[in-house]
């Protein structure tokens, strides 16, 4: 089902994934670096897709408790990761660099 | 069958496009807010697509698929709402243990896919079961860490856990993980019986490992751990993304796992830590005894008379802590700031690249009290400004003030950058107590001249000072 990837090719991805997470990031003011620690947290979230697929092709009650925990998990980093990144990102949204701005717009906000 | 492949591979292809154009977005104010957007749509959209693999299980998967189906969507549903609850509802004083404990959570999603696929033999090579296992002790280092990070943040465990040889253990029990890690592949390889046995010794062992680790570090170097952790998990995912010959994870993992080291290092560097300084140290752990505290007396002065002074004064910077953040005191004092500003005082916030628990944090709790960002300075842009200022107000900052990071090369934290608050002409720092700071460390800035302590929680203290520009009028 799985088609094999060679040893070579993962290396070329993992090579370039790793340059493009350090150029993104490089130049990053350190006002961003608590909402970028947690964006990049939702990403790894992905791992939830991961844990799905293993929990698919589950043939025992073992396979299905430890699949199960695997999304349950997965899926709590990225609800968790994406609720907690948007809330800390909307206090940057242009309106609140108005002055005199109430503290309201963060219900309105979130 | 050969369709759904493409559309499940396509799926995470654009994924993980959307994920590096977010993440893009997010390193800028500007397009913050749509970068997360961007790749929240990433995200659903190869979650939901995923669902199309139960149309393509081998045969003998077919009589469990619909119990299968129906865990994966109650676990869906279950941890979603639980963590998105949670997110939404949790004071923002709180948000970096939240990001502790998702990022855990994901850490312990790798180990399990890592535990499926041993179970499942797949691949059997020796690089493959290597890279399984590799994945699975990162995994789970990052989530019994995060949980001890999550622990100490939310002051669930106060005190470090420290004891003697500490070290020579956390290396026995990491050698021994190890170990059990290359017993699980042999026995993985030879087809034995005790594979499992040797597998669950090893992940024990590798989840105790991430205890041991992270048990040890101090409550002020959990900024950088977290960070850490969060690499961790990133680089776990991209390996079991290898296991899975799946690229979107192994994208997505990697470019975490890139991103996050760079992050780590960024702030251990903002703290002046090297990153061995903070796994390895022990920081704190002798300072109260070893460093003689600053001789002298502290003065201490009513919140109506420092209020008053400020009135008259026609410069003040603010200097916010973590303190200010705990007492939920940013609303008032903002608005002890409008009334400042309506008397003519020239009022500024000075951040220092660590305030509140993370860099970024402070600046995110005074965004929420509608602070504007004009008025908020990095510490390099207003340090300078201190010498011809009337005024610095400290707030629930301790460390980050202190003198001796410039001057004591025996203080634990000499060398830290510091906010030069000390060269104000008057100091006022509002504090609940006489205690220490989070690094442990006697603070001289409350014992010189030009320091008058208001002693009291914030809320209470900026409460009173509302009400004595109040009387006193705008005039």
């Amino acid at each position: 089902m799985l088609t094999s990837m060679t040893l070579i090719i993962a290396l070329y991805i993992f090579m370039l994934a790793a340059f493009t997470g350090y150029v993104v990031i490089s130049r990053v003011p350190s006002i961003l670096h608590t909402p970028l620690m947690s964006g990049s947290n939702f990403i790894h979230g992905i791992v939830v897709v991961g844990a799905l697929t293993a929990l698919f092709t589950a043939t025992n009650i073992v396979e299905q408790v430890i699949g199960f925990f695997g999304v349950l998990l997965g899926a709590g980093n990225v609800t968790g990761g994406y609720v907690v990144t948007d809330r800390m990102l909307a206090m940057f949204r242009p309106s609140t660099k108005k002055p005199g701005q109430s503290a309201t717009d963060k219900k309105t906000a979130s | 069958m050969i369709l759904i492949e493409y559309i499940v591979g396509l799926s995470g292809l654009l994924a993980s496009a959307l994920f590096i154009y977010g993440l893009k977005g997010m390193s800028s104010p500007v397009t913050a807010v749509k970068g997360i957007v961007t790749a929240g749509w990433g995200m659903a959209f190869v979650v939901a697509v995923s669902f199309l693999q139960a149309f393509r299980v081998p045969d003998d998967v077919l009589p469990h698929l619909p119990v299968n189906l129906g865990l994966a969507v109650l676990a869906l549903a279950l941890g979603g709402l639980l963590a998105g609850w949670k997110g939404r509802t949790v004071a923002m004083t709180a948000m970096p243990q939240m990001v502790a404990l998702y990022n855990g959570m994901g850490g312990g999603s790798a180990a399990a896919v890592a535990a499926i696929a041993l179970m499942k033999h797949e691949g059997g090579t020796p690089l493959h079961l290597g890279v399984t296992v590799t994945g699975a002790l990162i995994g789970c280092i990052s989530l019994t860490g995060s949980i001890i990070a999550w622990a100490k943040l939310d002051g669930r465990m106060k005190k470090p856990v420290r004891f003697s040889g500490q070290q020579v253990f956390n290396g026995v029990v990491f050698i021994g993980t190890l170990a059990l890690g290359v017993m699980t592949v042999v026995t993985q390889l030879q087809g034995s019986s005790d594979g499992g046995l040797f597998a669950m010794l090893f992940f024990a062992g590798a989840l105790f490992f991430g205890l041991c680790m992270t048990a040890p570090i101090g409550g002020a170097d959990m900024p950088v751990v977290i960070s850490l952790y969060n690499t961790f998990t990133g680089l776990a995912v991209g390996l079991e993304g290898y296991v899975m010959s799946n690229p979107a994870l192994m994208i997505a993992g990697m470019v975490v796992g890139s991103a996050g080291t760079l992050l780590t290092l960024l702030m251990a560097k903002a703290m002046n830590r090297s990153l061995s300084n903070v796994l390895f140290s022990n920081f704190g752990a002798s300072s109260g005894q070893a460093v003689q505290g600053p001789q002298g007396q502290m003065k201490s002065v009513d919140p109506a008379d420092a209020a008053t002074t400020m009135r008259y004064a026609s410069s003040v910077i603010i200097i916010p802590g973590y303190g200010l953040a705990v007492a939920q005191a940013q609303q008032k004092l903002y608005e002890f700031v409008k009334m400042l500003q309506a008397a003519g005082v020239d009022v500024k916030f000075a951040i220092h690249p660590v305030a509140g628990r993370m860099p970024g944090h402070m600046n995110v709790l005074l965004a929420e009290a509608g602070v504007p960002y004009d008025m908020i300075y990095d510490m390099d842009d207003i340090n300078d400004s201190f010498a011809t200022t009337d005024v610095a107000l400290v707030i629930g900052a301790n460390d980050v003030v202190n003198p001796s990071a410039r001057t004591d090369k025996s203080s634990p934290i000499y060398g830290m950058p510091i906010l030069n608050a000390d060269q104000a002409k008057q100091v006022f720092v509002i504090k609940r107590g006489q205690g220490t700071g989070y690094s442990g460390v006697q603070n001289p800035l409350f014992f010189q001249k030009n320091t008058s302590m208001v002693f009291g929680d914030a809320q209470a203290v900026l409460s009173k000072m509302v009400e004595t520009l109040k009387s006193l009028g705008t005039n």
